[in-house]
């Protein structure tokens, strides 16, 4: 590794975060939708849906953190696209500095930035009810999660931000995402689902997460489900970590 | 009167070279963009690198700076080879893109902070304030560069450039873009590099360009350096200018004059 690898990432995190304190509008939006799909599913949808649980908020909120989530990460590939695009990319590159080091401070930044949505949201479902009995082990191991899936989703995004030809190209990418947790646990129980909807909808990523979250959260037995969700999260992480850098030096040799 | 002629350069400035080029070769798919480029440029000179649009004149520039690499031949700067010590050559390089590279968002004063601990240097705010003063940037340093003149921007490009003090410099189309008077200033900032003792490499497609500011010119067309000189050598290339009669056609004034006859002519005394 270069000697040089963290102070430059830390240099260069510095830029990316002074970007998003002047430009704040790029949290709020990330925060609106999820906050939106929040109040629907919530005042307008939850009277009717029968989830077993006595608060559709407490329900819901798991599947609306990764919502908040796959809407941020389109913000990384967006700002690496204007890298790319500026000159600026090309002028770092051109430097002695740790290569690699541009890339994690994009990614650093996705962190915080998602982080800070992510309390925006939990204090929206605090205003609308959501109570929870978690201590602060269960706190920590919800935000473990949280973590654990936004540094996944974010080298996911990278690849865009280092390819597209145009701004809507960069973030598309994140729509598929966002609609994923709808096929999923996050709203509906899957048991009224037809057989082969519900067999998508148990096997992928977002339910396991879902439920493990939640569970976390009404401080029942997390089982099986949170090891599924640890190894979904590790394993699109090791994938799309890989194939970024793969892209990355494609792009930059 | 000798010392203003020119010189071709003897093997042994090739070998000072700070800049060696041989035999360079790039393809983009089936498009061959560099067919064997040669050029060496000696420390502390200008040398303009002229060409149409889409001659390679930007693929030169991008494998010399380590951005790109090339299919075959070499290329060392610094006498540092761009494929093998690319670290090294970074070290010793800086590029100021076709495009002004630097961020909207920060002020004039960040960019040059960020490039400035970017380089490791000792003390980065200070770096910064010199280099507003000698850019005429100080007003407007504390000012987002998003606000800033195309012209500004470009000098603000070319400071954040000099941070380090690299021995060589790369200006791919410095001016492209520029209104006339943006486009004195920066001359006016490349030609104070050269004065302290920087290499120069810069591309343009201005042909004024090139006879202001650089010691030796090479034209690179389809591919190839076609030509390699300095202003006086290259204009010898072409036969020197000599008196010629044409025949004039008359005008409509003429014929009108003719006409109306020395009645005018003599009113006109």
């Amino acid at each position: 590794m270069n000697k040089h690898f963290l102070g430059d990432t830390a240099v260069l995190l510095g830029r990316s975060l002074r970007h998003i304190t002047r430009s704040p509008d790029t949290i709020i939006t990330t925060a609106i939708m999820p906050i939106a799909f929040m109040l629907l599913f919530v005042y307008v949808f939850g009277g009717a849906i029968e989830t077993g649980s006595d608060s559709y908020v407490n329900y819901l909120l798991p599947g609306i953190l990764l919502i908040t989530i796959a809407s941020g990460i389109s913000y990384t590939a967006y700002r690496l696209f204007l890298d790319m695009q500026g000159g600026i990319f090309e002028r770092f590159q051109s430097m002695p500095i740790a290569r690699s080091s541009v890339l994690w401070a994009h990614v650093l930044t996705s962190l915080v930035a998602n982080l800070i949505s992510l309390v925006v949201v939990v204090l929206v479902a605090l205003l609308m009810g959501f109570r929870t009995g978690a201590g602060l082990l269960g706190w920590l191991a919800v935000a473990g999660i949280l973590v654990l899936f936004t540094l996944a989703l974010t080298w996911i995004a990278v690849i865009p931000g280092l390819t597209a030809k145009s701004v809507d190209g960069a973030s598309a990418f994140s729509y598929p995402i966002i609609f994923l947790p709808f096929i999923s646990s996050a709203f509906v129980p899957t048991d009224t689902m037809p057989g082969p909807v519900r067999a998508f909808a148990e096997n992928q990523p977002v339910t396991s997460i879902v439920n493990a979250i939640r569970d976390l959260f009404t401080q029942q037995p997390v089982g099986t489900d949170i090891w599924t969700a640890l190894a979904w999260c590790a394993g699109i992480l090791v994938l799309a970590y890989l194939f970024a850098n793969l892209t990355y030096r494609r792009k930059i040799s | 009167m000798l010392a203003a002629m020119s010189i071709p350069p003897t093997p042994d400035q090739v070998e000072q070279a700070v800049i060696h080029v041989h035999g360079l070769e790039k393809s983009f798919k089936q498009l061959k963009v560099l067919r064997g480029v040669d050029i060496d440029v000696a420390r502390g000179t200008i040398f303009a690198l002229l060409g149409s649009n889409g001659a390679g004149k930007t693929t030169v520039v991008k494998i010399l700076s380590t951005l790109l690499k090339a299919d075959a031949g070499t290329a060392r700067v610094n006498g540092f080879d761009v494929a093998a010590q690319a670290a090294d050559v970074r070290e010793s390089i800086s590029l100021t893109g076709q495009f002004a590279a630097v961020d909207e968002i920060l002020t004039g004063r960040e960019n040059l902070v960020l490039v400035a601990r970017l380089r490791h240097l000792r003390n980065p705010g200070a770096v910064a304030d010199d280099l507003l003063r000698r850019f005429s940037l100080t007003q407007a340093g504390t000012r987002r560069v998003a606000t800033y003149s195309g012209g500004m921007r470009r000098r603000l490009d070319i400071a954040m450039s000099l941070i380090g003090n690299p021995p060589v410099i790369f200006l791919d189309e410095p001016t492209t873009g520029l209104d006339p008077e943006a486009r004195i200033e920066v001359w006016q900032a490349v030609k104070e590099l050269a004065k302290g003792g920087t290499t120069v490499l810069l591309t343009t497609q201005y042909l004024d360009e090139a006879e202001h500011l650089a010691d030796r010119i090479a034209i690179l067309h389809e591919g190839r350096i076609i030509v390699n000189g300095t202003l006086n050598e290259l204009k010898q290339l072409l036969p020197p200018a000599e008196v010629e009669y044409v025949e004039k056609q008359p005008t409509l004034e003429d014929v009108f004059l003719t006409l109306v006859g020395a009645r005018t002519d003599k009113e006109q005394r």
